[in-house]
């Protein structure tokens, strides 16, 4: 039978990536070369944000016209371009990806869907999931962040995304058709046409692929020897302690002080001193401690959001050079809770056991402020109330912080006397507490609520485990519902036996 | 202004004869009704027939130059009612709109019209919104045509065939004096392919004509005693008029030999059986096979000396009918048995009762079918790749990969109203919540997850009507502007003033009709040089009767659109409460400014361009924004920082800076790490000077504290 060769295409994208400028360039350059094109495309609503699928089918143009498929069918694509991750997993999934014939041109960076941000927790799904999939089933596989080559070259992915098309070599056009498409795409093809060259080849400059990690502290010579003692402290730690006791003195140092420093490392000895190898006890207190000592107030936020290094992210972040002008506005909403947090902790105390007073109060502080910190005078004034910290551990916000952080340790400790593993799991709900304001009176309700199934958890060998599922359970949703059910399955469960 | 123009396209409707045509399916079914000479076009947009509409609109040079009028109707029984004007004149008559949404609202027009027949070519371009994308509820146009007795064309997708069936349509109407249905599916519509054009008709008689010398029948009303007549003429004089000019023009195609088994086809399915067959090497590219193939490019009605012909003589034949209730594959089955044919009828069994015939599932049905009856074809079907895909897949891949639903954009206005709903309900606790259609439907999607039922388009409110109590916790409803003018204005709105309800409406006004591609409506902002707009919904509410009116002209302050539903649900105040929460759509708004601001920038002007930012030190990773939100620019990021569990947020470059991020933040009192980066482009000499002032003052302010205390920095 008469049996022309039809070239199978199916893009998929997330809806606004793109995928219809891409399809028109690939329908342009087989129309430049002669061929025959159909192209299709499910628009709509479909296309606002959700997963697309455009589809083309191409062939030597020829005295009759052939019967050309409408939608990519399993088994049966040649080219496949994945214009995310996931949307590459979801080919693979559809059967669109085989062994036999597919060519996987993925973008391997996350849009990440709803389903993934939203989770009190992590939700990221999990991406070597995705590469092993590609891998295993694509006959040939150009994986790589076409996303940041576009965004490098000041374009948009499609543009990325066809030079990858071209770098595979799968279609019969020369090169050269494949710029003039570029070349004649109206008013941004110059940045598309950048972008398109930088896919075209796998040879990335990474520049100066900086070796990540922590630099010793600068300061006054004074504060840096203190620092060496409070190093040589960690040192005399275990091994395997040691990473995590310098992060998080660090952490805590910078918070505060260096003889906060002191009192974290005081505080983790004592979990050293009950632990054995290998030691995990003892470096999970090493994270959550720095975690818990190193509270969101008032004054953290003020300093944060005033210095250097904060200043110079954002205008990274946001590509600016030296000379660009651009102000930064924050989003600030003080409650009387923040403002008795900062006060010294008798005051503090004072107001919030009136609570007639403190409503009256609140409703002068509480509301949502919008403050300039690129000017001089929000600048200055956040300034100063980051100047503040020296008066820190005075304000009843510590008071109440270390306080509970004083409860939750000797919880911890009474706990490892008998089950070292279930102190840890104690140690690691620390995880709970996050978020500021609603978000963050709700984590800690969870935080008690899980803490509050430990003495039902007594003399079980599983305890530690079943402490790590609740935990779980309660970095699932919002408001705690997954935690509920556990808490419940849990309870009937040791009633039953 | 819709989102997509089609200015540049449409100047390829001016072509004449001979000139090979290119484009997307909706453009040559533009281009086929100009050369049918047709007299008037009109319809109401709706996925996969929204380009339709922009394309006419677009289009209007051309339809004036050729004396055809076009009317940007308000809802498709408005366009279906337009079809009169074939009625009494022999003039050619096209609208367009979705089914089978679309049919639903223009049934009455469409029974009424069906009732007393037409003189001149109806015709309803139909955009079949089934499967895969589709937003709406999965059903069948199919029915309305048995129903009202309308002939349904379906044919083959590809534009040679797609443009024939209008030409024929128009004829097959004229002849049966029975308006017709031209059904084309959802990738038809944007299929990309080429045809050879004819010249444009101007219509022998145009509706100025019609104005001129106005005529009447009275026998072709709806009203008895013709209405009885009208039934038996519909039975006894059109279907039989329509069979014979199908069978005479073949409307229909044979296909392949002349073997004992066949399949008999829509003619919407045939490139998806074609395809099948050539993957089990049963065709060729062209289509040539050695199976007899019988493809309906009509599918009502059935011309039964045909389908007799067809299986006489066959073992069996299998059907190929998309969606159900299987009406083809039923009548084939009657007629078969009336006539006590001996075929084996196969349809729905190897091939799904219900959802889209995608090319894997006709590859299995085909498959299946020819292993039953005709297995000595299938010597190779074993070494096809079908099936090897399923089993490689891993079933963890399945887990892992996320839906992806379609949501607001980036941007979207929309979403800090309801931002705005989730924090009331945080407060004044759970209110039974209906939705309409358009985009702010997304809203029953995670993060916001409010709404119970969407009933029809503008019929939001109205769906809440029986939740109705004095004095009990109120509902609230959400319509579109699109939904008020199509429908809602009297069936929502004005059936609540009457009905004296309590509850609140809350109108999400974009300036557009935005989930279909942004066409103008009545209450758009913009100016329309062909169209009346900048008629408030305001006075429109207020004039039906509404007394508690609310509007909000810039939907991203979540505290006042808070303020004002708490207020709304808890006012002493009867009747409905109508807020009208007004911003345009930012997908319209970005394609309208970003382009005009990039020439801004070039030329030198002094731009500010404002960008939110995470703080991702501050950021505890709670991720409550997002649960707020959902903005695609806004998302998760993993930091390089062992104390740290779960990713913090982070906002990325496609941010268009409007503002939810700030207001949300503040409503919820969530967290202070959100900024606001106002970038200015081509600063002014004092811009400059300004900045450098405090720049240095902050800078020394800096560099005095980090002079006393130790600074911890990473590499990297």
């Amino acid at each position: 039978m008469n049996k022309p060769d039809i070239i199978k295409i199916a893009i998929l994208a997330v809806g606004g990536q793109g995928g219809g400028v891409l399809t028109g360039w690939i329908v342009a350059l087989a129309e430049a070369n002669g061929w025959r094109v159909q192209s299709t495309a499910v628009a709509g609503v479909a296309q606002r944000t959700g997963a697309t699928i455009y589809y083309l089918e191409l062939c030597p143009m020829g005295p009759r016209a052939p019967v050309l498929a409408l939608a990519p069918a399993a088994g049966d694509v040649d080219i496949l371009i994945a214009a995310e991750l996931m949307e590459a997993g979801r080919a693979v999934l559809r059967g669109f990806v085989t062994p036999d014939r597919t060519t996987l041109i993925a973008s391997t960076h996350r849009i990440h869907a709803v389903s993934e941000k939203i989770v009190p927790g992590d939700g990221q799904a999990p991406e070597e999931r995705i590469f092993a999939a590609m891998e295993r089933s694509a006959k040939h596989l150009i994986a790589e962040d076409f996303q940041r080559i576009a965004v490098q070259a000041g374009s948009v992915i499609s543009a990325s995304l066809f030079g990858a098309l071209a770098r595979s070599e799968v279609l019969p056009f020369p090169r050269r058709s494949f710029v003039d498409v570029v070349r004649s795409s109206g008013r941004s093809a110059e940045a598309s046409f950048r972008a398109f060259e930088a896919a075209l080849t796998d040879d990335r400059q990474e520049g100066e692929v900086a070796a990540t990690g922590q630099l010793p502290p600068a300061g006054p010579e004074s504060l840096v020897a203190a620092w060496a003692a409070l190093e040589a402290r960690v040192s005399a730690l275990p091994d395997p302690v040691q990473q995590m006791a310098t992060t998080g003195l660090r952490h805590v140092v910078d918070f505060q002080d260096l003889s906060y420093g002191e009192e974290y490392l005081d505080r983790l000895d004592r979990f050293v001193a009950i632990d054995e190898g290998p030691f995990d006890l003892s470096v999970t207190a090493a994270k959550y401690l720095a975690n818990a000592m190193v509270y969101d107030d008032v004054v953290r936020v003020a300093d944060l959001k005033t210095r250097r290094a904060r200043f110079a992210r954002v205008r990274e972040d946001m590509r600016l050079g030296t000379g660009d002008v651009a102000h930064i506005t924050e989003f600030m909403h003080p409650r009387i809770e923040e403002a008795c947090g900062t006060l010294p902790a008798p005051l503090g105390a004072w107001i919030e056991a009136r609570p007639r007073l403190a409503r009256w109060l609140d409703r002068r502080i509480n509301k949502g402020r919008k403050v300039r910190t690129s000017g001089l005078f929000w600048f200055a004034a956040l300034y100063v109330v980051a100047g503040l910290k020296r008066w820190r551990r005075s304000t009843y916000r510590h008071r109440i912080e270390i306080r509970h952080l004083d409860d939750w340790m000797d919880l911890a400790i009474t706990t490892a006397a008998e089950d070292r593993a279930l102190a840890a799991e104690v140690l690691a709900c620390r995880r709970l507490i996050k978020g500021y304001s609603d978000t963050r009176t709700r984590g800690e309700s969870k935080f008690n609520a899980v803490l509050q199934a430990l003495p039902l958890l007594k003399d079980r060998s599983d305890a530690a485990d079943v402490l790590r599922r609740l935990r779980e359970a309660a970095l699932q949703d919002e408001h705690g519902n997954a935690l509920e059910a556990e808490l419940k399955a849990f309870a009937s469960a040791a009633a039953a036996s | 202004m819709a989102e997509r123009s089609f200015a540049k396209e449409v100047q390829h409707l001016r072509i004449g004869a001979g000139q090979e045509f290119r484009g997307e399916g909706i453009l040559a079914i533009t281009k086929a009704l100009l050369e049918c000479g047709v007299g008037y076009v009109g319809g109401y947009q709706g996925a996969p027939v929204s380009h339709l509409i922009d394309v006419l609109s677009d289009a209007e040079d051309i339809l004036n130059d050729l004396g055809v009028h076009f009317e940007a109707n308000a809802s498709e029984a408005a366009a279906a009612a337009m079809l009169a004007g074939s009625v009494n004149y022999p003039i050619r008559g096209a609208v367009t709109f979705k089914g089978p949404v679309g049919a639903n609202v223009a049934a009455d027009a469409l029974a009424n019209l069906s009732s007393g027949g037409v003189m001149g070519g109806a015709m309803v371009i139909l955009g079949e919104d089934y499967g895969e994308g589709s937003s709406i509820m999965q059903e069948r146009t199919h029915a309305f045509a048995t129903k009202s007795q309308l002939w349904l064309l379906d044919p083959r997708p590809n534009l040679p065939s797609i443009v024939k069936a209008v030409r024929d349509g128009f004829e097959l109407s004229e002849a049966s004096n029975t308006p017709v249905i031209l059904q084309v599916r959802i990738r038809a519509c944007h299929v990309y392919g080429s045809f050879t054009a004819r010249d444009n008709q101007r219509p022998p008689v145009t509706v100025r004509d019609a104005l001129e010398d106005p005529r009447r029948r009275t026998e072709r009303i709806t009203l008895p005693p013709f209405t009885y007549r009208h039934e038996v003429e519909k039975v006894a004089e059109r279907m039989p008029a329509a069979s014979r000019f199908i069978e005479e023009r073949q409307l229909n195609e044979r296909f392949g030999g002349d073997g004992e088994i066949g399949i008999i086809v829509q003619g919407g399915m045939y490139n998806g059986v074609i395809r099948a067959l050539q993957r089990l090497e049963l065709a060729d590219a062209y289509g040539e096979s050695d199976i007899p193939l019988y493809v309906l490019n009509v599918t009502y009605p059935l011309v039964d000396t045909e389908v007799l012909a067809f299986c006489s003589g066959k073992r069996a034949v299998l059907v190929v009918e998309e969606g159900q209730p299987a009406y083809i594959e039923d009548a084939i089955a009657a007629l078969l048995f009336r006539h006590q044919a001996s075929c084996a009828l196969v349809g729905k069994g190897p091939l799904p009762m219900a959802g889209e015939y995608t090319g894997t599932v006709l590859m299995d049905g085909v498959t299946a079918f020819l292993r039953e009856h005709a297995d000595d074809l299938l010597p190779h079907v074993h070494r096809v790749t079908n099936g090897q895909a399923a089993e490689s897949v891993d079933p963890e891949l399945e887990r892992t990969v996320p839906i992806r639903p379609p949501g607001f954009c980036t941007g979207c206005p929309e979403r800090p109203i309801f931002a705005a709903t989730k924090l009331v309900e945080e407060n004044l606790g759970p209110h039974h919540i209906a939705g309409d259609i358009g985009c702010h439907l997304f809203s029953i999607l995670p993060p916001f997850e409010i709404g119970s039922t969407t009933m029809g388009y503008g019929l939001g409110p109205a769906s809440a009507a029986a939740l109705s109590a004095k004095g009990a916790r109120r509902s609230i409803s959400f319509i579109g502007d699109g939904g008020l003018w199509h429908n809602g204005l009297t069936s929502s709105i004005g059936n609540a003033v009457y009905n004296e309800s309590d509850n609140v409406i809350v109108v999400v006004d974009n300036f557009y009709s935005a989930a279909t591609g942004g066409q103008d409506v009545p209450s758009s902002r913009a100016d329309n040089t062909s169209r009346s707009t900048h008629h408030p919904i305001a006075d429109a509410v207020r004039g039906l009767g509404v007394r508690w009116v609310r509007e909000v002209d810039r939907t991203y302050d979540v505290n006042r659109l808070k303020n004002l539903l708490t207020e709304a649900l808890t006012t002493e105040e009867t009747g409905p409460k109508v807020i009208i929460a007004s911003s345009e759509c930012m997908l319209n708004k970005q394609r309208r400014e970003r382009p005009l601001r990039n020439d801004a920038i070039k030329s030198g002007a002094r731009v500010v361009v404002p960008r939110f930012g995470v703080d991702e030190d501050v950021c505890t990773g709670d991720h409550a924004c997002m649960r707020l939100s959902g903005c695609p620019s806004l998302s998760v990021k993993t930091l390089d920082d062992p104390l740290r569990d779960d990713p913090v947020a982070a906002i990325d470059e496609s941010c268009v800076g409007c503002g939810n991020c700030g207001e949300v933040a503040d409503a919820a009192v969530l967290c202070p790490s959100f900024h606001r980066v106002d970038v200015v482009h081509n600063p002014r000499p004092w811009d400059r000077f300004a900045s450098r002032v405090s720049n240095l003052c902050i800078g020394s302010l800096q560099h005095w504290r980090d002079r006393r205390r130790l600074v911890f920095e990473e590499r990297g």
